[in-house]
């Protein structure tokens, strides 16, 4: 049940549009983890899409005070939680 | 301290895009040089100045964004600042003041070595501009080490930045988890030793999450910024243009265009002044220097190399002269963001576009160009696959073999056919350089794990000495490193073809001025000269190679005539009219050049240059490396011959291979 709560209440980066604020939850546990961190991507810190490009891919949003572009397959790994 | 004359070793360290350039400019300006570090395709930049009794050597670190290697250039700049041999005195970490939340972390990590720091607060005027409050007093306090604001761009501040250097402290502060007791520059010099990675990894997470949560605390009290979670309105009204899904793309192509036509059409003003004043230096040397083969040596042989290697100069500045513009502007990360999908299909990067679409000018400054890929992986391919983009040095070889193909004009509607064989010829290079991209995308296996994370910078007004002298230490490290092995094909070149085994040039010297032959002199001198030109190429070394690849070639359709030509067009390609003038004897006049091949007959009395022929030769040049200067450039920019080596036998197969399905398909 948790788990489920856990997915509905979750959403996936590369699942935003342009404009939406969220907040991150988690990270999935990769080797992309600590660069995601490092680049200032980590679980309690807000963020929103600043835009994507023309053909879907990559992802741009501002975080920890500045723009960050990321492709979708690392978007991917960060769980955030939508804010209204 | 500052009292006793010392040498210092100072590093500076920084995020890239932290303005780490900028500032090493501003304290060293002229004074720098570029080396390399050992085993990696990584430039290092050195420079020195003098304060008070100390001369001060400053390296300038590759951009890192934390002490955790992720890239090679990331592993140079960490390996660099714990170096044990030559441990640096001072570091200075560079911080980005409109980015200071997530360029703390690498500072704070630096201050935890123990080092003797000073934290410089680069661009602190554009802060300033954009409302932002720092509180430097309280920031020195937390850091625990002497903080200067400065602002790069105007020098103010390089005064006091020379100061702190002499000054310098270790800070009492820690940052990572005290309660864990650990020895924080052991656990970073670990990452270098076969310890257990994985454990290491999840400490580095942890560190790294636990030093955020220190920084929000210290950024809390130091920075005061009027709204958080907000880009620079003038970034965003600028980005909703270029990566606009219509505008961003047509943007981009106009700025193509602009850089294509400098590199393309302006450069070859430039480039015919070098030629020219090289001209007239070798024919003065010719004729007021004692004759000998000193005297040839110096006049034809190393002259003309010095001439071919300053050549590129121009195209590389221009073309340099716009990246770095580009760059610094911030655009450049757009222009990637906006191509990084289609290029990515090929195992290109979004920022292999303006290399591969110079190249169509010249491989060798577009290979040097490829400097701003960070992917190694992706760099890597867009090195090797770019000779195969038709240059415009290819050009007087295809209009040649396409004009003998196609003597009169065939207009199809208002289509000219030669026209249409050009286009097609670059269409097959693009084509192969992108089939090559894919299947070296599958192939590569890199140890080194891929991130395409980047900063997109704000935009800013590039500061034209950053540009200036980022251009001029690209024509250095292209004249000086690249320019050797140019120089030195070159003269074994000219050597080969001037001088034959035993006396043989003598003997055609004698044979063909003796008695009989005058009345050929005075009747036409210039047919004359030519003829004598022809014979001496014959009998040179590169005409016994020529003859002796024969047999290798012959299948493609080529005779030994051919073969002397493919040689020494490996000097450039168009030297293969040139060449094929003087071998037969039409020296320097392509029509004249034109006729005479028509005319040539086979030993059964055919045509010699069928189409079957001809199409192979073009398709041989859109494909085979013959291009010493690229090798050059390849060998200079992967930092061994493992690379050129491999793409140049990858290159003669697949141009062999063609030209060889092509001749006996048409013949």
């Amino acid at each position: 049940m948790a788990i489920f709560v856990e997915y509905i209440m979750h959403t996936l980066l590369s699942e935003l549009k342009p404009g939406e604020h969220a907040i991150i939850k988690s990270i999935a546990d990769n080797a992309m983890k600590t660069k995601l961190i490092e680049m200032g991507c980590f679980p309690g810190e807000e963020l929103y899409i600043t835009k994507i490009a023309p053909l879907g891919c990559p992802f741009a949003i501002y975080v920890s005070g500045y723009e960050l572009s990321l492709r979708q397959n690392e978007a991917m790994n960060i769980v955030v939680e939508r804010l209204n | 301290m500052s009292s006793s004359k010392k040498d210092l070793k100072v590093v500076l360290l920084g995020n890239p895009n932290a303005g780490k350039s900028t500032l090493f400019n501003a304290l060293t300006g002229l004074n720098q040089k570029t080396g390399n570090y050992s085993g990696v395709t990584v430039d290092k930049l050195q420079g020195s100045f003098k304060y008070k009794n100390n001369s001060v050597n400053l390296i300038d670190l590759p951009g890192t964004y934390s002490l955790f290697a992720k890239s090679t250039d990331e592993e140079v700049a960490v390996k660099d600042l714990l170096s044990q041999k030559e441990k640096p005195d001072v570091v200075i970490v560079v911080l980005d003041s409109t980015n200071l939340q997530r360029n703390l972390l690498l500072a704070t990590q630096a201050l935890d070595l123990g080092m003797r720091t000073v934290v410089v607060l680069n661009m602190i005027d554009e802060a300033i501009y954009q409302n932002i409050n720092i509180d430097i007093d309280k920031l020195k306090d937390l850091l625990g080490v002497n903080v200067v604001a400065i602002d790069s761009r105007t020098k103010e501040g390089t005064e006091k930045i020379k100061e702190a250097i002499v000054n310098a402290e270790v800070s009492r502060n820690k940052f990572f988890d005290v309660t864990s007791t650990i020895d924080y520059a052991q656990m970073v010099n670990s990452q270098f030793e076969n310890s257990n990675q994985i454990e290491l990894q999840k400490w580095e997470e942890n560190d790294k999450i636990y030093r955020h949560k220190n920084i929000k605390y210290i950024f809390g009290l130091c920075v005061k910024s009027p709204e958080q979670l907000k880009l620079k309105e003038r970034s965003t009204k600028i980005d909703r243009i270029v990566t606009h899904p219509v505008l961003g793309y047509l943007v981009f192509m106009a700025l193509i265009f602009v850089i294509f036509q400098f590199i393309f059409y302006v450069a070859e003003y430039p480039m015919g002044w070098i030629e020219d004043a090289f001209i007239s230096l070798s024919s003065l040397i010719k004729t007021n220097l004692p004759a000998g083969i000193l005297n040839d040596l110096v006049s034809d042989g190393v002259i003309a190399g010095i001439s071919g290697v300053l050549m590129f100069v121009p195209q590389i500045t221009f073309l340099f002269l716009f990246i770095a513009l580009l760059e610094d502007s911030g655009y450049m990360a757009r222009a990637s963001f906006i191509m990084d999908k289609i290029m990515r299909k090929f195992g290109l990067n979004g920022r292999s576009v303006i290399p591969v679409i110079s190249a169509t000018a010249c491989a060798v400054p577009s290979i040097m160009s490829t400097r701003s890929i960070s992917n190694f992986k992706e760099r890597l391919i867009t090195i090797f696959v770019l000779p195969m983009v038709s240059c415009s040095a290819r050009l007087p070889v295809y209009t040649l073999l396409i004009s003998m193909m196609f003597p009169s004009t065939i207009v199809l509607g208002f289509l000219n056919f030669k026209g249409i064989v050009l286009f097609g010829l670059y269409v097959l290079g693009f084509a192969f350089t992108l089939i090559t991209a894919f299947v070296m995308q599958k192939l590569l296996k890199t140890k080194e794990a891929s991130f395409f994370m980047m900063e997109m910078p704000v935009y800013r007004v590039p500061l034209l000495k950053n540009v200036a002298l980022g251009v001029i230490n690209k024509i250095k490290v292209f004249v000086f490193d690249a320019g050797k092995v140019i120089l030195s094909i070159s003269i074994i070149l000219w050597f080969l073809s001037n001088y034959g085994p035993g006396n043989a040039m003598e003997e055609i010297e004698q044979k063909y001025t003796n008695a009989e032959y005058v009345h050929v002199a005075e009747a036409d001198p210039n047919y004359h000269t030519d003829f004598i030109a022809s014979k001496k190429l014959e009998a040179s070394y590169i005409g016994v190679l020529g003859k002796a690849i024969e047999p290798v070639i012959r299948p493609l359709g080529y005779d030994w005539k051919i073969g002397i030509a493919l040689i020494t067009s490996f000097a450039a390609r168009e030297v293969f009219v040139g060449t094929m003038s003087t071998i037969y004897g039409a020296n320097e006049n392509e029509k004249g050049i034109q006729e005479k091949l028509m005319a040539e007959k086979d030993e059964n009395g055919n045509l010699k240059y069928t189409t079957a022929v001809c199409f192979s030769l073009v398709v041989f040049y859109v494909f085979a490396m013959q291009c010493m200067s690229t090798i050059a450039v390849v060998k200079r920019e992967t930092k061994s011959w493992k690379w050129p080596t491999i793409q140049f036998v990858y290159l003669t197969v697949l141009a062999y291979v063609s030209a060889w399905v092509t001749f006996n398909v048409l013949q």
